[in-house]
């Protein structure tokens, strides 16, 4: 037989069905591959115990003739997602060996649907960050090496990071990410894999560990737009616990999945154009609006004025409302306490969040709190919430001319570990594609496109309009059809 | 406007973070260096512009009054809510003593 773990999540899902391999057997050879991959620190808990039990649900449930949407499909679970039983850190120390007594309702969605989990995958701590640096269990290494003949261990991106490793690496056929600012987007890029995520309120963000919760949103991973399209079917829908959740009903993006771009306009932003660009990143960029045109869609510049304050606007958000929902790590209710000697009550909570938050999440509490306090406020936060409805009504514009937009993911293809560590502001500029989508709560979705001069993979992003999931997918598809994107990280792990 | 380090331990007072002088001394640059960056923003003219305030146009709803509607956010819950504490006591959470 075949490698199963080669397999897309649809051809398992159809496989299995067909009775061409036991949910067992696809288990068995992805707790293989996490077993043997140890050195890439993709997981921070493996779970084969968990996809051998849903696996074993699925074979039985083929023979009863009960089969679910996505029986005996395995996947990786992102660790900021509350698993029962299971512990759940946001890879912080903060939250080292705190074991939830729920289950996030889109990890919940996906196991009725009969999914199996392999591991907790590791991330930026708190999903705060561009590379996978800032985990409190150490860096995920990326399966991507330059073919330069070194083996400097590249960035998988982040925060999804273990993620986008995980997939690339054949390790699980799919997984879920979290995007606050490109964090499904850009590891997808840097990994050669796919990654949607869809309108602010399509999936619930209960049991999801906050970092800023106006940006937040999860979405699937995986390797081609189909199995996309397949995941986020599952994993949306509406949720009376999440006060932000739309109340709509989920669309059947799979069955509607069509690379016919005819009567479509595709927008080019003409201020993503960055002086100084890698010319690989212009050139994939090019070859993108070339493929959609050959898929039938017209093409149209198109204008975002404020795009060069989405960074900095999004850099006083996300801090501002990460300070307010960090500020129940107390040491008090779960997760870490440290408690000097003859403290007091607030002399524990500072010891606490100084022993148990990594310095990238001190430094944006930190600037959080400031641009909070009073005499700030207005200056920082205010102004940036108006630049906020700005940048919406740039895209709301551009949306009156055209059905969807093409952008690279990011500025850059993968940069190697530690360098980028020293300066905060250069990994911040790493999401400068990403973030005025996660600003606007648009759907955006990375797809691989092309190799650059170093092999490294490049993504290319489209932006569709507010619930438009189907026009993302769709455009997704027609690039992913012409650029034949087939390769992979050559095993040397 | 450049903060310095009195700010800087004001800031960590206020988001209760112990940090020593060394950490200080270094955030301080941190700090300055992303705040000088953000404040590229003051350019943009936000006249007549309200601050957003939902992302996507929702509606908050109001759920029914029912007690313990939702079985995983109702009450009688409380051994799970305290199986992660750090320091449990009596079926209470535990901490230092705040009244002398």
């Amino acid at each position: 037989m075949s490698d199963l773990t080669n397999l897309t999540v649809a051809q398992i899902r159809d496989g299995h069905r067909a009775g061409d391999f036991s949910a067992v057997e696809v288990a068995e050879a992805f707790n293989a591959n996490v077993a043997g991959a140890k050195v890439l620190n993709a997981f921070i808990v493996e779970t084969p115990d968990h996809a051998i039990a849903a696996a074993k649900q699925a074979d039985a449930d083929r023979a009863a003739g009960t089969l679910k949407p996505l029986s005996g499909v395995p996947i990786g679970m992102k660790d900021l997602f509350a698993t029962h039983g299971v512990q759940t850190t946001a890879a912080s120390h903060m939250l080292e060996g705190f074991v939830p007594r729920y289950e996030s309702t889109v990890s919940q969605k996906l196991w009725d649907a009969g999914c199996g989990m392999l591991g907790k995958l590791n991330l930026d701590q708190f999903a705060m960050g561009s590379s996978n640096e800032t985990s409190y269990f150490g860096n995920v290494i990326s399966p991507w090496r330059r073919k330069d003949g070194g083996n400097a261990a590249l960035a998988p991106g982040g925060s999804s990071g273990g993620s986008s490793a995980a997939i690339a690496a054949r390790l699980c056929p799919a997984a879920t990410g979290t995007d606050t600012g490109g964090s499904i987007r850009q590891p997808a890029a840097f990994t050669g894999i796919s990654g949607i995520k869809p309108t602010y309120g399509r999936c619930s963000r209960w049991g999801i560990v906050a970092f800023a919760s106006s940006l937040d949103q999860a979405g699937p991973m995986a390797r081609d737009v189909r199995d996309c399209a397949i995941l986020l079917e599952t994993m949306a829908g509406f949720d009376p616990k999440d006060a932000t959740s739309l109340d709509l009903p989920v669309p059947n993006w799979e069955a509607a999945l069509s690379s016919d771009l005819k009567g479509k306009k595709v927008g080019i932003p003409k201020e993503y154009r960055l002086d100084g660009i890698d010319p690989d990143i212009d050139a994939m960029w090019d070859a993108g609006i070339a493929m959609l045109k050959d898929a039938g869609a017209e093409v149209v510049e198109i204008s975002l004025p404020h795009t060069k304050y989405a960074l900095p606007a999004y850099y006083i958000i996300a801090p501002a409302e990460a300070s307010s929902n960090l500020a129940r790590y107390d040491g008090v209710r779960y997760g870490l306490r440290d408690l000097p000697q003859g403290a007091g009550l607030q002399d524990m909570y500072a010891a606490t969040r100084a022993e148990g938050f990594g310095p990238e999440v001190k430094r944006r509490i930190m600037i959080g709190t400031y641009v909070l306090s009073a005499g700030f406020y207005d200056a920082y936060y205010t102004q940036a919430q108006k630049v906020r409805t700005l940048i919406a009504r740039d895209f709301n514009t551009a949306f009156e001319s055209c059905d969807v937009i093409l952008a690279p993911t990011a500025p850059s293809a993968a940069f190697g570990l530690g360098e980028k560590t020293a300066d905060p502001l250069s990994m911040y500029l790493n999401d400068v594609f990403a973030v005025p989508a996660s600003l606007a709560g648009l759907p955006a979705m990375s797809v691989p496109a092309a190799l650059n001069r170093e092999g490294l993979p490049l993504g290319l992003q489209i932006i569709g309009k507010a619930f438009d999931e189907q026009g993302v997918l769709n455009a997704g598809l027609a690039i992913e059809e012409r650029a034949g994107f087939t390769a992979r990280a050559e095993k040397w792990w | 406007m450049a903060i310095d380090q009195d700010t800087v331990r004001k800031i960590a007072s206020l988001a209760r973070i112990a940090i020593s002088d060394a950490e200080a001394a270094a955030m301080e640059g941190e700090l300055n260096g992303i705040l000088g960056w953000v404040e590229q923003l003051a350019e943009v003219d936000v006249t007549g512009v309200e601050p957003m305030t939902a992302v996507i146009p929702n509606k908050l709803r109001l759920r029914d009054d029912v007690v313990d509607a939702d079985p995983l956010t109702g009450g009688n819950r409380r051994d799970d809510i305290l199986a992660n504490a750090p320091a449990p006591q009596h079926g209470f959470f535990g901490v230092p003593k705040v009244i002398e």
